[in-house]
């Protein structure tokens, strides 16, 4: 379990002052000017050392990709682009550090934008962040109010933030669709290469983050890369913070260190599963965005990117769904899919006409009104949009039904056997029929 | 160069070249929807997905440069499978999906035989479906009057999007909603404003977008196709006329890199029933009680003999129109100096080109492919939109790909680009080619200046002295140089040009064209023959002269005409036609002129022998090509530029002259982009669609 001195996030819940003075008080901007004039190139080096992987749901080493921008600013300008953009379900950790600790993601922004060498960072907002952004936008007027931003810093980084508020749309957290966003086109992925870092946004090189991500980077080079590399596990380094909803007995959002067991997580800080362990089913660990995993597999699974992924599953944002076993799974399941018909952004055939698929089989298959080999074409339909789509949306839709088909497919079986039990012991039309013409 | 092994074979490609271009030219057919030569890459209809060695997914090789691939751990060239289990899995699973939701409408489907997901769902497709859903129907979506939309069919690949952003230069065309609900429209479904719309079904893999003119009328396999040459403006579009028996059924564009890309414009596409209608399929002659009346050839030959004042042929003179490929022009001008008639001209009321300048003078010298590298155009007196609306496509990508400056002298136009706005007079060209102005610094600045001159400037009192002070802007400017000739006409019809290479202008002591009309006026003239001509002030044509009106179409000339000779629409005769740019082409025909109606080159040889010419009757139309050839050698060149001599423009610009100037502002002379020649005021279509431009007719104006 994570000390409390080991604690980044020391006012996630909002119960102390978010404005400037009380995030000098909790040390926010604490020897940020030293950590500008060791350079970019200690920055990211310190980053790279803390092996802090991003915090959005693809765990992809920060480090390495501020390492990508090019090396000298040439005619472009360098961005820096924040994604505010939290909309995975089950997720709601930014929002946490946007409403009670903006100030520590301002710092973060200024240290990234060093080390990526830009002056202007844009943040883009969910557009049902209302209250986040005027929490932001306040901590941002008391940033320049102090000379923290704006001209002439007296961090000596000059950095201007520009807020973009988007419309509410789930594909705009894609961080080329966010991009697309911000220039004022419609949400949609862009083809990669080109990568961001080479023609990003305005076909500058642009680094997209997330604001967990960068909110961490502050506190790692006051306490030094090694300091965070020392918590959690090798290669899943740090402290992360865990969203816990669904059938625990306190759903919370809590700050705790990589490779945690799923056990320890919900005992310490959940007060346990509904109707107790025996009563779990299943979790979908890393956002509704990966394979779910059945509660045998889970319960003592240490919560890492790796391990996770072993089970077939991944942390993603690690935001836990918990489901016990009153969960109608191939319900919770459609559902899920239906959120991502529902916001698949239509630009690529296979999200756009596999996630209604996918949506209209689960459906039926959730009132058992299928047949049992469509369960395999189910799972071929998932395959075929996994892998073969411009972004990660179709990946995201596709690795649910995937969850469900490999850890329930006897539930799905129970559940169209009854339907059709049901239709033969009510009699069936075709049934009286066929009796008629033989009798 | 990059090396890429592709299904084990390596090839060599030149840097930039996309995977789909490298695997086409290792011989290797990848299926695709959404890529477009010549539209931007969207990547978005995932047909394309080849396996790439070291790469977890299979990746869209559309949008994959070769220089993007990563050579193997030894060095060794990428490898790519186009053929392997994972590529042909990615296809079948793309295939299905696009057909999930595809309806099974293929019988009456105006795409059918034609359309481009039928044959990849041959060619890659499982052969059943597997979906048992209800399927998805869309509501039709209002484009264009040309364009009949079955939405429903929409596999939303985008191309037609992009054509419209990208080529038209319009962003009227988008695609709304999400997911599933993606429907491609135009806001609040109006019509897009733009002379290109029909080119979108050409782009529409399958049969969403289809021409509504031509709905239901034939399918693919029925047709037979000729490869000819369009002669709507003077462009020379490459163009495929689709008959069925005797009747055009549609037109289609070819490709020509160097003139019409692939696009053709909605006069070119659309006036197949312009062909069809008002035709003059039999002689007429006018009897003495001033009525027309049906008549035999013999009669009519016998009364225009009878006309023709043997005695005075100073009295007689000919005008060709903008109908008239090389062939007829020369054969028309050989006659007439055969009959000893001086007065013959090709060339519409006080344009001079040709007597100045040499072929320079009045050639887009430039060239239309030349476009693509000017970085600064000046529009004298054209609205290129209205007069050549493929060439403007290139004008507006020189804006827009390489920030060409544009100025216009004459009225604004109405266009897809930014341009300077100099004057409305031709004063402002006067004070440029005097050395004033700012935007002869952005002409002296530019590396490659084009200036270019419309007939509207050309066919006014003063047209001399702007075509000789453009010359000398041109000159000025260093538009004309080692390399590069900066100077060009932008000629409305193919008729002017070809008349002009095949030298039928006047004869020593001949008049020209204004002379022509004035002393038809006047009195002087008793017999004017009308080869093809119809943009004339037929009422100044006064009522002793005899006027011989040769034509596929019942217009203006055959109204005032005494005799008619019934002569063959372009697509009804094989000649050569050369365009602004002194480019001959092959016409070829595709259908038989109706009824009675003659090739326009029989009929000026049943002339000449009815006259007594014997000497300017060619026996065979390839003795005539033959003696146009021998007298316009480059002729012979089909399909090539000969280039004028550039030098030639010196003396012109001599002829610079600003005192001549007239004050009023410059007009395109296609005031009516949709009726703008004998045709196409013959068809339905293009009249419903001028009076829809107009706001006059309705929105369905072409159905």
């Amino acid at each position: 379990m994570l000390q409390d001195r080991d604690r980044i996030y020391t006012n996630l819940y909002g119960l102390h002052d978010p404005g400037l003075k009380g995030a000098l008080a909790r040390g926010v901007y604490d020897g940020v000017k030293g950590f500008i004039a060791k350079g970019r190139e200690w920055i990211i080096e310190e980053v790279k050392e803390s092996g802090l992987r991003g915090r959005g749901g693809a765990g992809f080493p920060t480090g390495l990709k501020w390492s990508f921008m090019p090396q000298e600013v040439g005619d472009r300008p360098h961005y820096l682009i924040v994604n505010a953009d939290e909309s995975e379900p089950g997720t709601c950790k930014d929002r946490e550090i946007l409403r009670h600790d903006p100030h520590r993601l301002i710092e973060g922004m200024i240290l990234a934008s060093c080390a990526v060498q830009a002056h202007t960072a844009y943040i883009y907002f969910r557009g049902e962040f209302m209250v986040e952004r005027h929490a932001f936008e306040k901590a941002v007027q008391e940033a320049y109010d102090a000379r923290i931003l704006g001209k002439n810093s007296i961090f000596g980084w000059d950095l201007d933030i520009v807020v973009h508020h988007g419309a509410g749309a789930y594909i705009c957290g894609e961080e080329t669709a966010l991009i697309e966003s911000i220039e004022g086109k419609k949400g949609q992925p862009r083809l990669k290469p080109p990568f961001p870092a080479n023609a990003g946004l305005y076909g500058c090189p642009s680094t997209v983050n997330n604001v967990e991500s960068i909110a961490d980077v502050g506190e790692i080079l006051r306490r030094g890369g090694s300091w965070f590399a020392g918590i959690g596990k090798p290669n899943n380094t740090g402290t992360k913070l865990f969203c816990i909803s669904g059938h625990v007995e306190r759903p919370c959002v809590v700050e705790e260190a990589m490779g945690i067991t799923f056990r320890e997580l919900i005992d310490t800080h959940c007060g346990g599963i509904t109707g107790g362990w025996d009563n779990l089913l299943a979790v979908i660990p890393g956002g509704s965005s990966v394979r779910l995993v059945p509660a045998e597999q889970i319960i003592d699974c240490p919560l890492t990117f790796d391990d996770l992924m072993k089970l077939g599953s991944g942390l993603g944002t690690a935001g836990m769904i918990v489901m016990d076993k009153s969960t109608d799974i191939i319900r919770a399941i459609s559902r899920l899919i239906y959120f991502y018909k529902h916001e698949s952004c239509g630009q690529c055939t296979p999200c756009r006409e596999g996630t209604g698929w996918m949506w209209r089989v689960l459906e039926r298959m959730a009132e058992g009104r299928a047949e049992k080999r469509e369960i395999d074409l189910l799972f071929e339909v998932s395959k075929e949009i996994e892998g073969h789509t411009i972004c990660a949306l179709g990946d995201a839709a596709a690795w649910p039904v995937q969850g469900l088909i490999n850890h329930f497919r006897d539930e799905i079986e129970r559940r169209i056997d009854s339907y059709t039990a049901r239709a033969d012991a009510e009699g069936s039309t075709v049934r009286e029929m066929e009796r008629a013409a033989s009798g | 160069m990059p090396k890429v092994k592709i299904d084990g074979q390596l090839i060599e490609v030149p840097d930039g070249t996309t995977l789909l271009q490298a695997c086409e030219k290792a011989g290797k057919e990848v299926p695709r929807f959404c890529y477009h030569e010549r539209l931007s890459v969207a990547g978005n209809c995932r047909m394309c997905l080849v396996e790439v060695k070291g790469m977890p997914k299979p990746m869209a090789s559309c949008a994959l440069s070769v220089n993007d691939l990563r050579p193997g751990p030894d060095g060794e060239p990428p490898e790519v499978f186009t053929e392997s289990e994972t590529a042909r899995k990615a296809r079948h699973g793309v295939l299905e999906f696009l057909l999930i939701n595809h309806p099974l409408d293929c019988p009456i489907c105006d795409q059918g035989g034609e359309c481009d997901l039928q044959d990849q769902a041959l060619g890659f497709g499982r052969g059943v479906s597997r979906f048992a859903e209800a399927k998805r129907a869309v509501e039709e979506r209002y484009i264009s009057p040309l364009i009949k939309t079955i939405m429903t069919r929409c596999i939303k690949c985008t191309r037609c999007v992009r054509f419209i952003a990208d080529v038209a230069g319009l962003g009227d065309l988008g695609a709304t909603g999400r997911g599933e609900n993606v429907e491609i429209t135009t806001y609040l479904d109006a019509a897009l404003d733009t002379e290109l719309v029909g080119n979108i079904v050409d782009v529409c893999p399958v049969g969403a977008l289809t021409h509504a003119p031509y709905a239901y009328h034939a399918r693919p396999w029925e047709l037979s196709k000729t490869e000819t040459i369009d002669v709507m403006d003077g462009m020379g579009s490459n163009i495929r006329v689709d008959a069925k028996f005797d009747r055009v059924m549609r037109i289609l564009p070819r490709l020509h890199e160097d003139i019409n890309e692939e696009w053709i414009s909605d006069k070119t596409r659309n006036i197949a029933d312009g062909l069809r209608s008002r035709r003059l399929d039999r002689p007429w002659v006018r009897g003495s009680d001033g009525k027309l009346r049906e008549a035999t050839w013999e009669e009519a030959l016998a009364k225009l003999a009878e006309a023709f004042p043997n005695d005075a042929p100073e009295k007689a003179a000919g005008l060709a129109g903008e109908f008239v490929p090389a062939e007829e022009a020369f054969a028309f001008k050989r006659l007439m100096e055969a009959l000893g008639v001086a007065s013959v001209d090709c060339r519409p009321e006080h344009v001079k080109l040709g007597e100045l300048g040499g072929r320079a003078g009045y050639l887009f010298n430039p060239t239309i492919a030349g476009i693509d590298e000017a970085d600064a155009i000046l529009l004298i007196g054209t609205n290129p939109r209205l007069e050549a609306a493929v060439l403007n496509t290139r004008i507006h990508r020189a804006w827009f790909d390489r920030d060409a400056q544009i100025g216009v002298i004459g009225e604004a136009i109405d266009v897809t680009y930014d341009y300077a706005h100099l004057g409305d007079g031709p004063q402002v060209l006067a004070e440029l080619a005097a050395g004033k102005g700012d935007f002869l610094k952005v002409l002296k600045q530019a590396e490659k200046p084009l200036v270019i001159v419309g007939m509207g400037a050309l066919r006014r009192p003063d047209g001399e002295a702007i075509w000789a002070l453009a010359a000398k802007l041109a000159l000025d400017v260093g538009a004309v140089r080692d390399g590069w000739n900066g100077f060009g006409v932008l000629h409305t019809d193919m008729g002017l040009p070809s008349g002009l290479e095949a030298g039928c202008l006047p004869g020593e002591g001949g008049r020209d064209t204004a002379a022509i009309l004035q002393a038809a006026e006047s009195g002087e003239l008793s017999f004017l023959w009308l080869l093809h001509a119809d943009e004339l002030p037929m009422q100044r044509i006064g009522s002793d002269v005899f006027v011989v009106y040769q034509g596929s179409h019942g217009d203006a000339g055959a109204e005032r005409a005494d005799v008619i000779l019934p002569g063959a629409a372009f697509t009804e005769k094989n000649a050569t036609w050369v365009n602004m740019e002194g480019r001959p082409q092959l016409g070829l025909r595709a259908v038989l002129p109706p009824g009675e109606a003659r090739e326009d080159q029989r009929i000026i040889a049943d002339v000449a022998r009815i006259l007594g010419a014997e000497e300017a009757v060619f026996d065979t139309p390839a003795a005539l090509r033959q003696a146009l050839y021998d007298t316009a050698p480059h002729l012979a060149d089909i399909d090539r530029i000969t280039p004028a001599d550039a030098s030639a423009l010196n003396t012109l610009a001599e002829r610079a002259d600003a005192s001549a100037l007239d004050d009023a502002p410059l007009k395109t002379p296609v005031a009516d982009f949709w009726l703008s020649n004998a045709i196409a005021r013959s068809s339905e279509i293009m009249q419903r669609m001028s009076a829809f431009v107009r706001g006059e007719g309705s929105r369905e104006a072409a159905e």
